[in-house]
């Protein structure tokens, strides 16, 4: 196992070094960069402050060193400054966290509370009124565009009826009341892109609960417990489900990335202050770093997620061989 | 026939419905269209859906119906061109991949590892956002950095079928690799790719939507289901219809082309019902 682990680990390095290079490499063919760009606005700007500006962002240098620049940074978790304000990329990503982290994590939560033992139903009673609506339920899921879900809930319940807030995550002016007051403000601004986020995942979830458990309730182990008289409970709950549950590892690992970098689109729509939409805003302004250091912690995220997922997996079900 | 395919294969029935509505209304658009998609008539905004406009009319006084006609030529372009081109590039490195083995498999896996680490549709954002908006780059774009499923598909189907024996005995014979590769392994690897490439074009053309959703697409004026919402959402507390009409159609397309996908996947492969999608 620990021979596994290690060997599991080393694997990941070539793929960093390999995803760094990807992702620089982009940045720089792209043309255009942050120096000339925040002078395009100003055409009457002296030329001598354009090369100022490009040296002081290390542009002048040539791309290798400035790979190398940003490689030896990067290991020190030091992704350099935003281009837009100046400050140290990490702080910038480190204030739009908790909002990624709230709404992603409470949809993850609501995800896998509503997902999962619908699959798992769904599985129990192949072919019944259950398993046809989850299917239905989870082909218009796969199809419906999240934008465009957004938009319409945000339609009949923003606009319509007037219920819920349709952007942001508080009202304005709400930082003098109590704080039940900010939280049930928070909570109102919550429920729509939660609501999104989650229905964007629960087709995918519970297709999967569904097939992990059908193809566990076919084992002869199933049959075995039923024959010996097992109450149909037991044979569920005891026999049938811990197994159903071990794929669900690999979801929980590959969740990851969503759980930490959010939903571009999403967020944006909401104007939900988290990861996500400072992405999709970075790439528009071409705040490079902010860019790459999104990037490199996204893929590091899916690695570590399914590094996660195969070490869960491994411990969960024995059958699995390390080799 | 109709009918036996309607009884035996719903699936394809209804997903069939569904790609040929899009397929001939991108076709007849020109004709059947009640009005010039980009003719811009202000004395007539943001009229509600009535007799004259069916389903109402923009901020500029154009007709949605025309408008959303003429769209269907994107999705239906965007899905194809895109998913031809990834599909291209990943039977080809797949069928290489698993053909060859060794150092060149363990290349074209780990590059392949890399395009699968990074969230494809930020990579997407990343390179549009920087070569810039165009219906040819999306196409371009989407197909370069979404063949990884396909690649990885098309590696394990190589891997199993190049130990049978009909292929050993193409290699006996003394049989360029090229020519095996192609006239033998990858028909057979043919099925999997089919399914994969069609639920692949729902996924493409939900990609253009969102692209276009966020300006990043299709650029106005050339109407697509994704721009129509972008601009209808300026209007969301006054005119209803400019984003509800567009997201019906980008929705029943894909439930379309997914509904055909699944049901090529139950046709060719019995062994698969019921099991879960890849990507």
């Amino acid at each position: 196992m620990r021979k596994y682990v290690i060997r599991r680990l080393l694997m990941m390095v070539p793929l960093i070094f390999g995803i760094s290079i990807l992702t620089f490499a982009i940045l720089k063919l792209s043309p255009g960069d942050p120096a000339t760009l925040s002078v395009a606005l100003n055409s009457k700007i002296d030329p001598g402050y354009i090369t100022k500006l490009r040296a002081s962002f290390g542009l002048d240098q040539p791309v290798y060193i400035q790979y190398w620049r940003w490689l030896k940074g990067m290991l020190t978790l030091d992704f350099g400054n935003s281009f837009m304000d100046n400050r140290p990329v990490l702080t910038v990503i480190g204030e739009r966290l908790p909002a990624t982290f709230l709404l992603s994590g409470l949809s993850e939560l609501l995800l896998f509370l509503v997902a999962v033992p619908l699959g798992i139903l769904a599985a129990y009673y192949q072919g019944r009124w259950l398993d046809r609506f989850t299917s239905i339920f989870s082909f218009v899921g796969f199809a419906m565009p999240t934008f465009w879900l957004a938009l319409m809930l945000m339609l009949i319940f923003g606009v319509q009826l007037g219920w819920l807030p349709v952007s942001g995550m508080t009202n304005v002016g709400t930082e003098y009341l109590p704080w039940y007051d900010r939280l049930g403000d928070v909570l109102q601004h919550l429920i729509l892109p939660l609501v999104v986020t989650t229905y964007g995942g629960l087709a995918s979830v519970s297709r999967y609960a569904r097939t992990s458990m059908l193809e566990v309730i076919r084992q002869d182990y199933i049959r075995t417990a039923r024959a010996k008289g097992l109450s149909e409970f037991q044979v569920i709950f005891r026999h049938a489900l811990p197994n159903a549950l071990i794929p669900i590892i690999t979801l929980l690992g590959l969740s990851l990335p969503a759980l930490i970098g959010g939903s571009f689109i999403i967020e944006s729509i909401f104007a939900w202050p988290g990861m996500g939409r400072l992405g999709f805003e970075a790439i528009m302004s071409r705040n490079y770093t902010v860019v790459m250091g999104i990037g490199i912690i996204s893929a590091f995220l899916t690695l570590m997620g399914n590094f996660l997922a195969d070490i869960g997996y491994a411990l969960a079900d024995p059958r699995v061989r390390y080799d | 026939m109709i009918k036996r395919l309607w009884k035996r294969h719903p699936l394809i029935f209804w997903g069939g419905a569904l790609v040929s509505v899009l397929v001939v209304m991108a076709l007849i658009c020109q004709w059947v269209a009640p009005y010039d998609p980009d003719n811009q008539v202000l004395a007539d905004r943001l009229l509600p859906p009535s007799w004259h406009h069916w389903m109402g009319t923009d901020q500029y006084g154009r007709d949605i119906l025309s408008r959303m006609l003429y769209g269907s030529r994107i999705s239906l372009a965007v899905g194809l061109v895109a998913v031809s081109i990834y599909v291209l590039i990943g039977t080809t490195v797949g069928s290489v991949a698993g053909y060859y083995g060794g150092w060149v498999d363990g290349l074209l896996m780990r590059v392949t590892d890399i395009f699968l680490c990074i969230p494809t549709f930020l990579l997407i954002l990343m390179v549009i956002a920087f070569v810039g908006p165009s219906i040819v780059n999306i196409m371009v774009v989407i197909g370069l950095t979404s063949w990884t499923d396909v690649a990885r598909l098309v590696r394990g189907e190589v891997l199993a079928l190049k130990e049978r024996e009909f292929i050993q005995a193409a290699r006996v014979i003394g049989m360029k690799d090229s020519r095996i590769i192609l006239r033998h392994l990858l028909p057979n690897a043919l099925g999997p790719v089919l399914v994969v490439a069609t639920l692949g074009i729902g996924g493409a053309i939900l990609v253009e939507s969102a692209l276009s959703y966020l300006g990043l697409g299709v650029q106005p004026p050339t109407p697509s289901w994704g721009n129509m919402l972008e601009e209808g959402k300026e209007h969301l507390t006054d005119a209803w219809w400019l984003i509800t009409f567009p997201g019906l159609a980008i929705f029943l397309t894909v439930l379309g082309y997914n509904l055909l996908g699944e049901g090529l996947r139950d046709l060719l492969d019995p062994r698969l019902r019921g099991s879960g999608r890849n990507g």
